[in-house]
């Protein structure tokens, strides 16, 4: 009896010993949690989740203040993201919040721009260019597609438009896309039967 | 490493995988090339290479002459494009091109004049004692690009290095693939410009070895190169080597592979292990470049497959719409389904005919019923490993189709998916129909994407916090500016209330004065 | 003009399931014609009543999974899982024990796993063992090759289906004579009683280096395997394996102790080794798929079905090997994997 208590005492005190060794010898060292949300969160800068940009939000969400489906362009992706690190069940996007959107780019209309500088100021990434009195611009490239520019412009001149597929850009589609109907690429409907082999459509064409 | 030899006793090796294919080759190549004709209207893209697009320098409404330069070259990775023949600019426009996505693209379209004039050719006299920087500089100026398929800037690969030795360049005239057979009918025709550009390359990178392999179903071209060889008097220099038949050999990877028994590193390039590989098309226009002085305006290409009429392989200028190329092969039988450029394994489905001949158009396929897969939905993947069993890079496609389907990009790129070469081998061998290589190339864009994308983020990120930075940097100068105005205030009071004290002393004192003067008196 | 898009490939398919699983039917022709020889008309019997419930079961479980139903019912490979469960039970065992069994396979170790392609075990063996467990009575009544009976005993065909469907020998059959120990367990029981293998070698049911009857429908066997090598739907590495796992061990022991351990060629010969090795292990979805795991793979088999049958409880153990080597796959995927082109080694 003596004897078996000893043993796992000592097997106790060993195994206590390697294991506090091994915690301080490999600790991982980790980034804060807020960068690592920050990391996930798109940074489009939006404040569509009620904070004034990503970083406020990532720490809210680490403060517990935030909950993880407020983030309208991180979309569906980004939650269950943000889910997966925090440990958490993903759960829907909340809509008052906003609803997931293709990414857009904001676009000034040269001609009716009066110059006002209220766009740039609103522009949480800088990515607006231009002088008081003078025609303003959108970087495309480092334009986040916030839409936080579109409201104060007193003349309505700042449109939202889609991103463009170019060759550059372009994504081969998963190939059960081409199945699908309305796809770009595949014209025909999915026969009811098995075999759907897409027929040709052998109209006069504009070649 | 397994080993063989070639039949003339050449040390062969072989790569893993592959796949026996029937050829379907002879069909085009029993007719002779002919020249395509002139068609009325040249699209001709700005990209039609690896790299930045190039920016047009001519303006619509110009007159060109075949051979002059229309768009230039952008960044170091970029080609020039060049008018292949005589006419107007007509637009500077959005064209569709041959490309999967099925996109438009800037094209200048030249309203041909029918008269085909050139500008006179500048070839590099005397190249064979020419600097290679000079040779270099010609092959940029004529525009070529891979005509392989890669459509990589030849330049680029056509550098010597002091830092790198050159052991060997390697002239690829394997062409593995089904249908294809336009290097097959170039090499059979036009060997003598093969074999000089081999030399031509040969000097530009400063080195003395060639090796020229060809695929064994190849008979005649062999037959030609020998005596072009032998005609040049090049046999010191280039070795023609006779591999056997197997899809995908003609590969880069794979035929350094089996003539060396070496890898390319994932991560490198052929250069890294002394190696230099290029197309035997891309040789024959590196001689017209640098002997005839002729940029690349047209090249060999294969019309053919069950729904052509008279399949034959074509010598076309870039930007002849494939509409007139298959007209030129007597045209497409009703029973045409499928218009593909390319071959079967790895080229791409086109919709529109009108698209034109680019520098990487090596097959305009057209397929019958009897020749392409029914498109059916694919069963599960039954695990069976015959994808494992036929891939020439060693990859396993059922794992990376398993966590493709399942969004696990990082793991995707654990199981080494940059390495596919996406030959297609798994797509032919699968018995449940799984068109593998099509969701490699799926998982491919979409982990480019991605990193575009964190890109981005990570630019919005920093200017998003530079600008939070420069605002409280702002409200702090202004809360500092409006401190020290408050201070001035403040000692302004102070001062003006000293003053008043000073003043009221005075005050008082000129008040005793004068009450000690009116006391006395 | 206009033409049709599709995704590449372009090219037409080598194969396809359904031809895979019909080849894996055929090359089990010849060993299901060896046992009608040996043992009657029983086994042909089973492989109906097992292929009428595995199909019925799959279209249920189709329908209520809301899959299409052609393609995977013409993909046969209900009714290859049906043919192989047929082979392991005995062949005059009452009709409802193939019918559980292959429900279970159908049901539960396939379906509910995901339907084809996704169950992580072998759903023959599954069935097999649960009838094996539920059912130990009738799973051990097996028939003496035919060649051991006077022609006045042998069961007819009549009579195997009334056994088969009622449940039990009509009367006027000679039980004892018809019935016999299959020569694992007769092995097994003579070990256990302390006879040396060279005397319950003697006993008429064995044969020349396996049981009577049984080493031939293994011939056989492996015939449709080879046959199933050359078209390519199977490759060497797993039934390689699973005989290297039998017999190398069994070559070790029998240099030891001839006395005590029957030889390498009785373990492959008898009971369902070579089925294992070439139509059981070999099942694609539930195998190891990179080349250097099937072989590790078909080895542990091999070495699991001669340690059950030596020192474990059953007589044979082909379904427990299969079924424990199932659960390794992932992990010996993982580390088997071929070093890709271009990596360093």
């Amino acid at each position: 009896m003596l004897t078996a208590i000893a043993v796992i005492a000592g097997l106790a005190a060993a195994f206590g010993v390697v294991l506090g060794f091994a915690a301080v010898r490999f600790r991982v060292e980790e980034d804060p949690v807020v960068d690592q949300i920050d990391a996930i969160l798109p940074q489009t800068q939006c404040a569509q989740c009620g904070y004034p940009g990503c970083r406020p939000y990532a720490e809210a969400i680490a403060n517990g203040e935030a909950d993880i489906n407020q983030c309208p362009p991180g979309g569906e992706a980004g939650i269950r993201a943000l889910a997966e690190l925090l440990d958490r069940e993903p759960k829907p996007l909340s809509e008052e919040h906003g609803v997931e959107k293709p990414k857009m780019l904001a676009i000034i209309d040269e001609e009716t721009c009066i110059g006002c500088t209220l766009c740039i100021q609103a522009c949480p990434v800088d990515a607006i260019v231009g002088a008081a009195k003078q025609m303003h611009t959108v970087i495309d490239d480092e334009c986040t597609g916030c839409e936080l520019c579109v409201a104060p412009c007193p003349v309505d001149c700042i449109d939202m438009v889609p991103v463009k597929t170019t060759l550059q850009n372009w994504k081969w589609p998963e190939p059960e896309k081409f199945y699908a109907p309305g796809s770009p690429l595949a014209e025909e409907e999915r026969d009811p039967e098995h075999d759907t082999r897409v027929n040709p459509t052998r109209e006069a064409g504009h070649g | 490493m397994a080993e063989m030899r070639s039949r003339d006793g050449v040390q062969l090796h072989r790569f893993p995988g592959g796949l026996l294919l029937d050829d379907h080759k002879a069909m085009a190549t029993q007719r002779p090339v002919e020249k395509a004709p002139l068609p009325k209207e040249l699209v001709i893209p700005l990209q039609q290479h690896i790299g930045e697009p190039a920016m047009p320098i001519v303006e619509v409404g110009e007159h060109v002459l075949g051979g002059q330069p229309i768009a230039e070259a952008q960044g170091h990775i970029s080609a020039l494009v060049h008018a292949t023949s005589s006419g107007t600019v007509k637009e500077i426009t959005e064209r569709l091109i041959p490309h999967p996505s099925g996109l438009t693209a800037p094209c200048v379209v030249i309203e041909t004049d029918g008269k085909d004039e050139f500008v006179s050719p500048e070839p590099l006299d005397g190249w064979q004692q020419a600097e290679p920087a000079a040779i270099h500089q010609h092959v940029r100026n004529a525009g070529i690009v891979g005509l392989g398929g890669a459509a990589f800037p030849t330049d680029i690969k056509l550098t010597a290095d002091e830092f790198l030795q050159i052991d060997r360049l390697i002239l690829n005239g394997a062409e593995c693939e089904p249908y294809i057979c336009c290097d097959d009918m170039l090499m059979r025709e036009r060997a003598e410009e093969v074999i000089s550009g081999a030399l031509v390359m040969l000097r530009a990178l400063a080195t003395e070895r060639c090796q020229l392999a060809i695929e064994d179903n190849k008979p005649e071209a062999e037959q030609a190169l020998r005596d072009a060889i032998k005609q040049a008097d090049a046999a010191d220099h280039i070795e023609l080597v006779i591999v056997p038949s197997v899809y995908p050999e003609g590969g880069e990877k794979q035929l350094i592979q089996v003539l060396t028994g070496k890898e390319v590193p994932s991560d490198g390039l052929p250069i890294d292990i002394g190696i230099v590989c290029h197309n035997v098309g891309t040789a024959a226009a590196v001689h017209r470049a640098v002997v005839n002085g002729t940029p690349l305006v047209s090249r060999f290409v294969a019309v053919t497959g069950g729904g052509v009429r008279e399949p034959r392989v074509l010598d076309s200028r870039i930007g002849t719409p494939f509409a007139t190329l298959i007209e030129s092969a007597g045209g497409a039988l009703d029973s045409a389904v499928r218009l593909l450029m390319g071959g079967p394994m790895m080229g791409f489905a086109i919709r529109d005919d009108s698209v034109p001949v680019i520098k990487a158009t090596n097959c305009i396929l057209l397929a019958t019923d009897d020749e392409i897969r029914p498109a059916k939905e694919p069963m599960p993947c039954i695990r069976c490993g015959e994808c494992a069993q036929v891939c020439p890079a060693s990859l396993l496609p059922q794992q990376l189709y398993w966590h493709t389907r399942a969004r696990e990009m990082d793991k995707v790129e654990d199981y080494d998916i940059f390495d596919c070469i996406e030959c297609g081998c798994c797509d032919v061998v699968c018995p449940s129909h799984i068109p593998l290589a099509s969701h490699f190339r799926f998982a491919k864009t979409e982990i480019w994407g991605k990193e575009a994308e964190r890109a981005r983020a990570d630019i919005a990120r920093q200017r998003y916090e530079a600008r939070q930075e420069r605002i409280e940097k702002e409200k702090r100068e202004q809360e500092e500016r409006r401190q020290r105005k408050k201070k001035m205030l403040d000692n302004l009071d102070r001062e003006k209330s000293k003053k008043d004290e000073i003043k009221a002393a005075m005050e008082r004192a000129k008040q005793k004065k004068r009450e000690k003067q009116e006391g006395k008196d | 003009m206009h033409y049709g898009v599709s995704p590449a490939p372009h090219l037409k398919p080598q194969t396809s399931v359904t031809k895979v699983m019909l080849q894996v039917l055929i090359a089990l022709v010849p060993a299901t014609l060896a046992s009608v020889w040996y043992f009657g008309w029983g086994i042909m019997v089973q492989m109906l009543i097992a292929t009428v419930f595995a199909v019925t079961a799959e279209t249920l479980m189709l329908i209520a999974r809301d899959r299409p139903l052609k393609p995977f019912i013409y993909d046969f490979s209900a009714v290859v899982t049906a043919v192989l469960l047929a082979f392991a039970v005995p062949p005059t065992a009452p009709w409802w024990l193939v019918a559980i069994g292959v429900v279970f396979a159908i049901i539960f170790a396939k379906h509910l796993y995901g339907g084809l392609g996704y169950n992580p075990f072998n759903p023959a063996m599954a069935g097999y063992v649960v009838l094996l467990i539920s059912f130990p009575q009738e799973m051990t009544v097996w028939l003496a090759p035919e060649q051991l009976v006077f022609d006045e005993q042998r069961l007819s065909l009549y009579e195997t289906l009334v056994t088969i469907f009622a449940g039990s020998f009509p009367a006027g059959v000679n039980v004892d004579a018809v019935t016999a120990a299959t020569p694992l367990d007769a092995m097994r029981t003579g070990l256990a009683n302390n006879q040396t293998v060279q005397e319950i070698r003697s006993n008429p049911l064995f044969g020349d280096f396996g049981g009577l009857g049984w080493e031939w429908i293994g011939n056989y066997i492996a015939i449709g395997g080879l046959w199933l090598m050359y078209r390519r739907v199977i490759r060497w590495q797993i039934p390689f394996g699973v005989i290297m796992g039998v017999g190398v061990p069994a070559v070790a022991f029998y240099f030891l102790d001839p006395g005590t351990h029957a030889g390498a060629p009785f373990h492959i010969f008898s009971g369902a080794t070579l089925l294992c090795a070439f139509f059981i292990a070999t099942d694609p979805v539930s195998a190891a798929t990179t080349e250097k795991g099937r072989l590790i793979y078909g080895f542990c088999i091999g070495l699991l079905i001669y340690i059950i049958r030596s020192w474990g409880g059953y007589p044979d153990a082909v379904a427990f090997a299969v079924l424990l080597m199932n659960m390794a796959v992932p992990l010996i995927d993982h580390y088997t994997r071929p070093r890709t082109y271009g990596h360093a080694r």
